[in-house]
């Protein structure tokens, strides 16, 4: 009966901003606890083999050269794909999982109806989201230093920095797909934006490579600001104030993400 | 008359083909109508007005080929192609990426697409309402992947007429050739969908097409591997798959060819009939 009387007087009590962005985290964590297996392929084992194929097996077909700083294409690969699994995942939990807790699901809807406000809930949201790269970035770097596919200790910079990179996709996406009322766009934003950005931005081998009339798109993408401060600070020798443009370009996105995703809850969750 | 009135028992439209033949001794009777042309055209229909997603599946393997053309070419330089003779990456990679997309292609949706539509969209109950039976809907389905397959293979095959890749007569194969490989796993990946219970289960075919797209030759030549990881990768059906499309395209062509056809074949056998009895099994329960 206490604990009855106890629980409610919890309930009762409106959390402050940080309180209510846990408790959002915490409904994705719930439900995480019991269905990380899924998630773990598509956001630890895809990069894993990614590494062994393209860095070690295509890598065996790459001499070292200025194209690739002069490392083994291997050590050269493992910054940028932190970026680019950093960006697969954001762009992942921030369609289909953002569109169902409207639509499917509809937990934003139930949570809108509690004192937590739209604010709350894309700040809890995207900090899921972050806190979801960072763990399995860390399990693909360890893996990544087993199989000596890693500079240095420098490369935890580059994750951090993967990071910054993936929530620059990430809010953005997010405010998008607070707009939509079907799924079917986020086939055309995966085939066209993100896959093509994986392949071309600067992943797998230089813009500079690429034709002089693609390039300019190549420099739009987080992906690829990501990949140059990700590279730079695993391997040092990157120019301080480029340094600074990327982390700004990265950060502004990810600020225009957030509030246009705060503006689209609000709207949305208003109805 | 008695013949008939069997037909009519079995659940066959008494004017339809009466089974006949070893694969219909083979499978259960009363489930074939042979009238899958119907559910191709229904998906015809479905998918009429969503044209331009069908179409834009295409341009997947395309940044792939583009990819590799402008950017892992030129870190790669040569490389030795089937008959001995050197060999430029792009032209090393782009047949194996046909072979890819078909797999890739075929078995999304053998999985996804059929089961949707057995567990949500239950449209194959409405389909079993009428005088088609399950294996006119296993071959309709598998009829359509086929017929998406080909539309792609003949794009891609013009792409790479267009970026000079093609250099032998041999090369025309490659779009049958495809469609076969295609079916092979369109069939495998339909049997697979039958024991499926949950979305869960899906991070299987993930589990399985990823290593297999990644490991089967496709970026890099057999010999990176040890001798015994060799042998494991030859038993991937993808890695016969590309053997047969490197072996088209660069016109080294030879017997071992029909030896990785025959995988095909038994992948196909095998996957019709599992999937023919599993869906008369969910289906007309």
């Amino acid at each position: 009966m206490t604990e009855v009387a106890e629980r409610t007087r919890g309930l009762g009590r409106v959390p402050g901003p940080v309180a209510a962005a846990f408790l959002v985290m915490e409904g994705y964590w719930t439900w995480y606890r019991r269905n990380w297996r899924s998630s773990a392929v598509s956001s630890v084992v895809q990069p894993v083999l990614f590494l062994l194929a393209l860095g070690f097996g295509f890598g065996s077909q790459v001499q070292p050269g200025p194209a690739t700083g002069g490392l083994s294409y291997v050590l050269y690969l493992t910054p940028a794909l932190l970026v680019a699994t950093a960006v697969q995942i954001a762009a992942f939990e921030c369609t289909y999982p953002v569109l169902g807790s409207f639509k499917w699901q509809a937990q934003y809807v139930a949570i809108a109806a509690t004192p937590i406000t739209a604010r709350q809930i894309v700040a809890g949201q995207l900090t899921w989201v972050a806190v979801r790269m960072t763990s399995s970035l860390l399990v693909f770097v360890a893996v990544a230093a087993v199989l000596g596919a890693v500079t240095g200790p420098a490369i935890l910079i580059s994750l951090v920095v993967a990071v910054l990179g993936g929530m620059a996709i990430g809010a953005p996406v997010t405010a998008y797909s607070a707009t939509l009322e079907t799924e079917g766009p986020f086939a055309g934003l995966f085939r066209f934006v993100i896959l093509p950005m994986s392949l071309l931005a600067g992943t797998f081998f230089p813009v500079d490579l690429l034709p002089v009339w693609i390039r300019p798109l190549a420099w739009l993408t987080p992906l690829w600001h990501g990949t140059e401060l990700a590279r730079g600070a695993a391997f040092g020798g990157l120019n301080p104030w480029a340094a600074l443009g990327h982390l700004g370009y990265l950060a502004a996105l990810f600020a225009l993400g957030a509030a246009l995703a705060v503006r689209f809850f609000r709207r949305r969750l208003a109805k | 008359m008695t013949e008939t009135m069997a037909g009519i028992a079995a659940g066959r439209p008494a004017g339809g083909p009466q089974p006949r033949g070893l694969l219909l001794r083979v499978l259960p009777t009363g489930m074939y109508a042979g009238r899958a042309r119907m559910l191709v055209e229904r998906s015809l229909l479905v998918n009429r007005r969503t044209w331009l997603a069908v179409v834009s599946g295409f341009c997947e393997p395309l940044f792939y080929l583009v990819a590799m053309g402008v950017g892992f070419g030129r870190l790669a330089g040569d490389l030795v192609g089937p008959g001995g003779q050197p060999i430029s990456y792009v032209a090393f990679v782009a047949p194996a990426l046909l072979a890819a997309s078909a797999m890739n292609g075929a078995v999304y949706d053998a999985t996804f697409n059929i089961f949707f539509k057995i567990k949500y969209n239950r449209i194959y109950e409405a389909v079993l309402s009428t005088p088609l039976g399950p294996i006119d809907v296993a071959i309709g389905e598998i009829a359509w992947a086929l017929l998406r397959g080909g539309l792609y293979a003949v794009g891609f095959f013009a792409v790479m007429l267009g970026m000079g890749l093609v250099t032998s007569p041999w090369a025309l194969l490659v779009v049958p050739a495809a469609l076969f490989i295609a079916f092979g796993f369109a069939a495998i990946g339909m049997a697979c969908t039958t024991f499926m219970r949950s979305w869960q289960d899906f991070d299987l075919v993930q589990l399985a097409l990823m290593p297999m797209f990644l490991f089967s030759t496709t970026f890099f030549p057999l010999t990176v591997y040890p001798p015994a990881i060799q042998f494991g990768v030859q038993c991937f059906p993808l890695y016969h798959g590309i053997e047969v499309m490197r072996a088209l395209s660069t016109g080294q062509v030879d017997g071992s060819i029909l030896g990785h056809l025959a995988y095909f074949l038994v992948m196909a056998a095998v996957g019709l009939v599992v999937s023919a009895n599993r869906l008369g099994q969910l289906l007309l329960r």
